[in-house]
């Protein structure tokens, strides 16, 4: 082929790839077009996978829901969702995958602050709103005014655990062992840590770990030697059932304690009994007894063979739940329009409690303590904000 | 003092399992002269193995626990030889970095297949031992480290006996010395090699074993870090040196263990991975590199 003859066939080939380009680039305008699309960007498998399952499935149901019950705005939801295999580095592109080729017209997602934080940035500056179900560091909201989240944050639920563990468990001195690699641990430490010292607490020990490490003997064998009265872990399920065992197998007694990071079934089953007598706080309980929670609670077990939904499942409802609210009251799916509804939203009764965002786009909701006994995650207390 | 001691057998446990995956790169590096990367895959794949073995077989009880390490090992044999006969022998006799590149290859095709397979979600792993503990002072000793203690050392030892007393190991020497007289003097090179391969997957199988049976949650990746810090284990000791393996291996998990202990816990791996640098910048044959005649 000569040089002039494959020019005119790239040309050729080029022409064409345009031409298919703008045809599927008008099938492509979301909002404009019969349906709305809402994206999700989620932990579906890898290390956190329980969490992202469970929120997922939550999620799942509400946009199922609100198409049963005739959509939004007239146009059915067509609901776009995307795995992030729980490894850094994916949310980022998936984001903007789901924001220029999918055109959404929001966000949501994701389980962990760490996941949601690569998200954020890409969604502030394509000017879509982004809600996170169950990040629950401060950072994530911080990234903007198009940020935000339908859970407690942090500080608070660091602040609830030191007061549980001064006044229920009682104890003068506590140990932190948290995972570098997670922003929501070191967050979550440094918040438990402030009001702990100021209550009149002493932290005998700070010890850490890399996310997916397996072997804890040794930090817990130094932590050990300074004879807490509590250890507080403030990682995910997977490490978090690894550290309880291992604990256990080092002949330590104290209790140990976590935040919304350890409730995933799969705790108990990598821990099995060696988590009697330990705690963690969440933000939702199916025992609640509040009609919404229960008609909750039945709608999702009659779609996943009988599952009962966890706090990831709820807040994953609520997040879609508080979007679909936030999209009926503004009218229309335009980004900052959108944006302005959401922020509006002030005493939603969502299935995790009454939800108000602040002018930090923060929601302020009850918190509740679980405890193990006989190898079932059981209803403590409900703290309010 | 107790704290001091308890760190003992917390690096002492870690460092047998470390050892048992550095025999399987050693023993091949001493008879094909290239490292098996597939080798960490191997290791994955055996706690798999016992993973599922352990569903059909009874556990709990020594003799049960001991029957799935052997299914798994016997498993994980038959995949280390095929490994060798599908991947490496067909580049038998080209370059060593040809036969490297393929071996990580190998290892990235096993991982992406693991989790097509089992699914790339942590699983726990069973309890295949009865579990006690004993308190000795204030040190705590769990049935999972003693066996792991006794596994390791019976493995070891036995593997001594093979290569030293057997016919087979004498061969496997040979052939290390000289493959072209081995082969002149009516040694069957590839069947071999592929003992080799069987003996040191066998030999990763247990590691997996017993890495998953004392930290019980196991995924598709879980191979490569504890693979890698095996991998700097064996140089540690001396490439292609048996005892070197293992002693790279304890000094290793000593090392991390100590690292972590003295408050540097995030630093663990940096630290494997600067003692790897160290020992090839000052002692390249490693701890036990010079004693050529223990080469197999």
């Amino acid at each position: 082929m000569s040089i002039k003859s494959s020019r005119i066939l790239c040309a050729a080939v080029a022409g064409v790839w345009l031409a298919l380009a703008a045809c599927s680039g008008g099938d492509n305008i979301g909002a404009a077009g019969s349906t709305i699309r809402i994206g999700e960007f989620a932990s579906l498998t890898g290390k956190e996978a329980a969490f992202g399952q469970s929120s997922h499935k939550g999620t799942q149901l509400a946009i199922d829901e609100i198409n049963a019950a005739g959509g939004l705005l007239g146009k059915q939801i067509e609901f776009i969702y995307e795995d992030n295999r729980s490894t850094p580095g994916e949310s980022a592109t998936i984001a903007k995958k789901l924001i220029t080729r999918d055109k959404v017209v929001a966000l949501l997602g994701e389980v962990a602050s760490g996941r949601s934080l690569e998200a954020a940035p890409i969604a502030q500056s394509n000017g879509i709103p982004m809600i996170s179900p169950s990040s629950t560091n401060p950072k994530v909201t911080e990234t903007g005014d198009y940020i935000f989240r339908v859970c407690f944050t942090d500080p608070f639920q660091g602040k609830l655990l030191a007061e549980f563990a001064r006044k229920s468990l009682k104890a003068g001195k506590a140990a932190v062992f948290s995972d570098v690699s997670a922003p929501y641990s070191m967050g979550l430490a440094q918040y438990f840590r402030e009001p702990f010292a100021a209550s009149g607490g002493q932290i005998v020990s700070e010890q850490k770990y890399t996310g997916g490490d397996k072997d804890f003997k040794a930090q817990l064998t130094a932590i050990k030697a300074t004879r807490p009265d509590v250890i507080f872990v403030p990682g995910y399920y997977t490490d978090a059932g690894l550290i309880v065992a291992q604990a256990r197998q080092l002949g330590i007694t104290v209790p140990l304690f976590g935040g919304d990071g350890w409730e995933a079934p799969e705790l108990l089953q990598i821990a099995g009994s060696a988590l009697e007598g330990t705690y963690y706080s969440t933000h939702f309980s199916a025992e609640n007894s509040d009609p919404k929670v229960q008609q909750f609670v039945a709608a999702f077990r009659a779609k996943y063979n009988g599952e009962t939904p966890d706090a990831m499942a709820a807040l994953g409802y609520d997040s879609a739940m508080v979007l679909a609210d936030a999209i009926r009251r503004a009218g229309t799916t335009e980004g900052a329009k959108l944006r302005d509804a959401i922020a509006a939203t002030s005493g939603y009764q969502g299935v995790t409690g009454k939800t108000t965002l602040d002018a930090a786009r923060n929601a302020t909701k009850p918190a509740v303590v679980i405890t193990v006994r006989d190898g079932q995650f059981k209803y403590l207390e409900t703290v309010n904000p | 003092m107790t704290e001091f001691l308890q760190q003992l057998v917390n690096g002492l446990a870690l460092g047998a399992v470390y050892a048992l995956i550095a025999l399987g790169y050693t023993m091949v590096y001493g008879v094909l002269r290239f490292i098996n990367f597939a080798h960490s895959e191997v290791f994955m794949a055996g706690a798999f193995a016992g993973y599922f073995l352990a569903r059909l077989i009874p556990t709990g009880s020594v003799v049960g626990g001991l029957l799935v390490l052997a299914g798994a090992m016997l498993i994980c044999a038959l995949l280390g030889v095929l490994i060798e006969k599908l991947a490496y022998r067909p580049l038998r006799g080209r370059s060593t970095l040809t036969a490297l590149i393929t071996a990580i290859g190998v290892s990235l095709l096993l991982q992406n297949l693991g989790q097509r397979i089992f699914g790339p979600n942590p699983r726990s792993f069973p309890v295949l031992f009865p579990l006690h503990y004993f308190h000795l002072g204030g040190v705590v000793l769990s049935s999972a480290q003693l066996i792991l203690f006794a596994v390791t050392a019976v493995l070891l030892l036995g593997l001594r006996h093979v290569v030293m007393k057997t016919r087979i190991g004498t061969a496997m020497r040979a052939l290390s010395f000289n493959p072209v007289a081995a082969s002149l003097v009516g040694i069957n090179n590839d069947r071999v090699i592929s003992f080799t391969f069987a003996l040191g997957s066998a030999l990763a199988a247990a590691g997996g074993i017993l890495y998953a049976s004392s930290y019980p949650s196991i995924d598709p990746l879980m191979g490569t870090l504890p693979g890698l810090k095996a991998f700097v284990a064996a140089v540690l000791g001396g490439i292609g040196n048996i005892p070197g393996a293992a002693l790279g291996g304890v000094v290793l998990g000593l090392v991390e263990t100590l690292v972590v202990a003295l408050g540097g816990s995030t630093y663990r791996d940096a630290v494997a991975f600067a003692v790897l640098i160290l020992i090839l910048l000052f002692r390249p044959n490693g701890l036990l590199g010079r004693l050529q005649t223990e080469k197999v």
